[in-house]
């Protein structure tokens, strides 16, 4: 359901009150994230929590600045600039969590709020069963990051950015046969400050980059249309750099040719298939029916209510017994990897994240967790002579929300042995399909069943592909899918989708994550046929 | 707690937007303004896990230059901010190019008298909310059952001013209460939930019943073949499914030959039957089933409008620019909307029914195919199986592929319409109210193992 107007996009969990500055009042000015004054306000808060009694607080200045820009054929749809600037305060008394947030940033309102957050805390702290456990804390008294850009996205000029879109839109247009483009860029730049009662203080600036092209197809007599998305161009945590060297203009034409075709192309009969799947498609299924069943959080039914539960459960028949796939699957948290959209060099509660094999030779191995969480799988990891420390996976989206469990980097790592390629797997194949591109999705509250669809698909016979289909989803069990991966291409053929707006919690929270994953090869698979007449 | 402004008054929100005018030296100018606090308290395995209020507001200043446009997005209101942000508009809409569908800004207009504000819903505290979770969690508890759910509160306040006169301010208040109880065991799970702008009218007690019967209900369940199927759906399902083609209903998209809504050959279907005669679906700002937003973003009436009357297609949406394009009115468009219904009660709608599927609610709903609003999803927290007039027993989720358009047409009976909460996330929004449905042959493909 679209969002009521009467919500402010992106205002989330928090606790207490916090008042709504008078519009009479004076605010503060706007501080640049690095001015000592900010240093100030954040330790102000931080020992104001403390002397309310908090066992930890944390707290959070950030500054977000937004731009998005829209075309559609030969004209801008919108151009837009935002920025959002507060700070939020999260505190652990008597056992018991407390968050409070506001957009005044000023000596009393930070300890305003870091009280509120405490009474808040003793609040809740009434109807506790089992107090918060923390696993060890890290201090990092002076710590910097910033995303690995080259050109910030806020200084390319407005001009650049919507004569690139207009030519991607002229390029498609020019293929006989499609009718409408739609184009767009959204940039992210994030300047995150974080505090806390370890002595912590890290400063973080974090860029995301999502350009974005759709063209549609319509035929003469208008019975039938079809679209095709550039689903090749992921979403990056990059600057300007990820948009010139995604070349719209030189792929828009193959984009728009493959929606005409698939206007004439054959519709596919229903029946068990074997699959190859690429990487622009694999990477929405690694993150539906891997990357979300072994959030910590959901497994414990702290998400019953929305995102749901998992089927892994309960955790001692699954850590180190459960056979999700094949013995050369390797399915890895981190949160790293230049460009990744979940990579930051700390988490939301001052911890280094770390990398580690959430499958290792296809068992499971590990599950993701913030500080809260690590304590849960202490039986687990002393089994494996492992500390219990936090992966170091806790984000939120704003200063108005409150931190939580949020997924890293999941990848399907590619094979270390040999360097496969997608002819390989396909040649291997007699009666089967290849998918390019994420299309529909659709997964269960307890990431069992799944059905995905696709941006192209192509029939496979005798070891090769004869031409496109269309209608194609394929239908899963997330266990019996995986363990029948039979085949993982190399290196050349990884690629780093991501999924740019990854809901979960109660109010939802946007999670913006990378998924690494090469090309792969999955027999008898169930597929659909999606055509319905109306 | 002290008595403190929850949202800007109409009286604040024209000194405010008049500053931010104040500033702009653009043709054209417009400022949107939305303010309020949304107070929500989470709970999970019995007990409150977060709560609290998170007070914000943020303006949206919009510049022309002719028909160059652009906006840009502050939440800080000094004169330096609110300068800021106009001159950072102006800045962009001077370096894009012209727009050529932007029709300027409206002057002053007459709005319906829609105020969807409640003070039982303002008043609703993190102690009268705590309260509310205790008359979930409470029983649950006492049955050995575990309860886990979001109560979301937003009380708020819209505004919409530009340089010719328009002024346009809304205060409003929504309400959603939602909760899932599973048994500890992971072998049973029940859903309840509603939506209200008006807290008084939700009853937790009642929703906490519901839930707890279902999650009961559902321990056991036998796997049944996906398939056709006779399925009586509750409203919230049918809202899940109606609500997808209320979003579909878009004049530019079939006119020009994207859409369900197309004509073959060209053209769009108004004045086409092609629902079932029983159906007729109309939004309203001002009806209290169904309070909506008085205005869009552009400061543009909603009124009343009938979007299917008797089963034919009588209006599309028609944006200011396609309107004019195609000789017709604006149409605006209020987001909640209200579906006749029948005069059957589920319990009827049972004991008619020789083999079906009940289905408590619909989720993952996801668009699989536009050129017939085809969705996918599954159903979730109390599937059950009828036989001979009677539930016998608990049935696994199933996946489905359908389109409300096909359900629409293979109606068998319907009940009276009740108000639900039709979002996935249980966050409070638009006002739907819908009937339960049975219909004959409903699409599903597929088992899950899910609970």
């Amino acid at each position: 359901m679209k969002r009521r107007d009467f919500l402010v996009q992106g205002t989330a969990l928090a606790a207490g009150s916090v008042l709504l500055p008078g519009l009479a009042r004076a605010h503060a000015p706007v501080l640049e994230m690095d001015d000592p004054q900010v240093k100030e306000l954040a330790m102000r808060a931080v020992d104001a929590a403390r002397r309310a009694g908090a066992s930890y607080a944390d707290v959070r200045i950030s500054r977000n600045r937004t731009q998005a820009v829209g075309t559609r054929e030969r004209q801008i749809t919108f151009f837009n600039d935002g920025e959002t600037y507060g700070f939020g305060v999260r505190v652990l008394a008597n056992g018991s969590w407390g968050f409070a947030a506001s957009r005044d940033l000023t000596a009393d309102e930070v300890e305003r709020v870091a009280r509120q957050a405490v009474s808040q805390a003793r609040a809740s702290a009434a109807a506790q069963r089992r107090p918060v456990e923390l696993a060890p804390g890290e201090r990092y008294p002076d710590a910097t990051w910033t995303s690995p850009v080259q050109t910030d996205p806020f200084n390319v000029p407005i001009e650049e950015k919507v004569a690139l879109l207009l030519a991607a839109n002229e390029a498609a247009l020019k293929v006989q046969g499609a009718r409408f483009v739609n184009s767009s860029m959204f940039f992210l730049k994030e300047e995150k400050t974080f505090a806390n009662t370890d002595g912590s203080y890290i400063a973080q600036t974090i860029y995301r980059s999502f350009p974005q092209l759709n063209v549609t197809a319509v035929s003469p007599d208008m019975s039938d249309f079809q679209s095709r998305r550039s689903s090749d161009i992921a979403p990056m945590g990059l600057g300007y750099e990820h948009v010139r060297n995604s070349r719209l203009v030189e792929n828009a034409p193959r984009w728009a040719e493959d929606a005409v075709k698939k206007l004439t192309a054959k519709a596919v009969q229903p029946g068990r298939y074997d699959l190859v799947l690429l990487p622009t498609h694999l990477w929405l299924t690694i993150h539906e029916s891997i990357a979300h069943p072994t959030e910590l959080d959901r497994i414990m039914g702290f998400e019953a209510n929305y995102a749901g539960t998992s089927f892994i459960y309960p955790i001692r028949d699954f850590l180190g017994k459960f056979r999700y796939g094949p013995e050369f699957m390797n399915v890895q948290g981190e949160r790293s990897t230049p460009g990744g959209l979940s990579t930051v060099a700390y988490d939301d509660e001052g911890i280094r994240p770390d990398e580690y094999l959430i499958i290792k030779n296809g068992v499971i191995n590990d599950l993701q967790t913030t500080r809260e969480q690590a304590p849960m799988l202490a039986d687990w990891y002393r089994q494996q002579g492992k500390p219990v420390r936090s992966h170091g996976n806790s984000y939120s989206q704003s200063w108005a929300d409150v931190q939580f469990q949020r997924m890293p980097n999941v990848n399907l790592l590619p094979d270390t042995v040999k360097d496969t390629s997608v002819e390989e797997l396909v040649s291997g194949i007699q009666d089967g399909i290849l998918i390019d591109g994420d299309g529909s999705f659709s997964i269960d509250q307890q990431r069992y069943n799944a059905q995905f669809g696709g941006q192209t698909f192509q029939e496979i016979k005798n070891g090769r592909i004869t031409g496109p289909l269309k209608d194609v989803a394929y239908q899963m069990r997330t266990p019996e899918f995986w363990n029948g991966m039979d085949a993982i291409g190399g290196r050349s053929t990884y690629f780093l989708g991501g999924a740019f707006n990854d809901g979960k919690g109660q109010p939802s929270q946007s999670n913006a994550v990378s998924h690494g994953s090469p090309a792969a090869r999955f027999r008898k698979v169930n597929v659909i046929n999606t055509g319905r007449k109306a | 707690m002290a008595q403190q402004s929850k949202y800007f008054s109409r009286e604040e929100m024209q000194r405010l937007a008049q500053r931010a005018l104040g500033f702009s030296t653009a043709d054209e100018a417009r400022v949107n303004i939305q303010s309020g606090v949304r107070g929500n308290t989470r709970f999970a395995v019995n007990q409150i896990s977060t709560g609290g209020d998170v007070y914000d507001a943020t303006l949206t200043f919009t510049s022309a230059f002719g028909k160059k446009v652009a906006s840009a997005t502050t939440n800080r209101f000094d004169d330096e901010s609110l300068r800021a942000v106009v001159q950072t508009s102006e800045r962009l809409a001077r370096l894009v190019p012209e727009d050529p569908e932007y029709l300027g800004e409206l002057g002053p207009q007459q709005y319906p008298n829609a105020t969807p504000f409640f003070q039982s819903t303002a008043n609703l505290t993190p102690e009268a909310r705590a309260a509310a979770v205790n008359a979930i969690t409470r029983p649950a508890a006492t049955r050995n059952l575990v309860a886990t759910g979001f109560l979301d509160m937003v009380v708020g306040s819209q505004a919409v001013a530009t340089k010719k006169g328009l002024f346009a301010y809304q205060a409003g208040t929504e309400t959603n209460l939602t909760t899932t109880v599973r048994t500890p065991d992971g072998t049973g799970s029940g859903w309840a939930g509603v939506g209200q702008n008006d807290w008084s009218k939700v009853d937790p007690a009642q929703l906490a019943d519901r839930a707890i019967r279902k999650a009961e209900l559902s321990r056991n369940a036998k796997a049944v073949e996906p398939g056709k199927w006779t399925v009586i759906l509750e409203p919230t399902a049918v809202a899940n499914l109606v609500q997808l083609m209320t979003f579909a209903m878009d004049a530019r998209s079939a006119d020009e030959g994207r859409s369900f809504f197309s004509k073959q050959g060209g053209g769009n279907k108004i004045g086409e039957k092609f629902l079932d005669p029983r159906v007729s679906i109309y939004s309203d700002p001002s009806d209290p089933q169904i309070f909506s937003s008085a205005f869009n973003g552009q400061g543009l009436p909603n009124r009343r409008m009938q979007w299917v009357e008797s089963g034919v297609l009588r209006n599309l949406q028609y944006s200011r620019f396609w309107a004019q394009k195609q000789g017709r009115e604006p149409t605006g468009f209020a987001d909640g909307f209200y579906m006749s219904g029948g005069n059957a009660t589920i319990d009827q709608m049972i004991a008619s029914t020789e083999r079906g599927l009940l289905v408590t609610r619909l989720w993952y709903i996801r668009p699989v195919d536009p050129r017939t609003i085809l969705y996918t999803g599954l159903t979730r927290d109390g599937t059950f199986l009828v036989e001979n007039g009677r539930i016998t027993s608990a049935v696994k989720n199933l996946r489905w592929n359908e389109s409300p358009i096909f359900m629409l047409n293979n109606i068998e009976a319907m009940s009276a319409p009740v108000r639900v909460s039709a979002s996935e996330s249980g966050e409070a929004g638009s006002a739907v109210t819908v009937p339960a449905i049975k219909a004959r042959d409903f699409t599903f493909t597929s088992l899950s193992d899910a609970v």
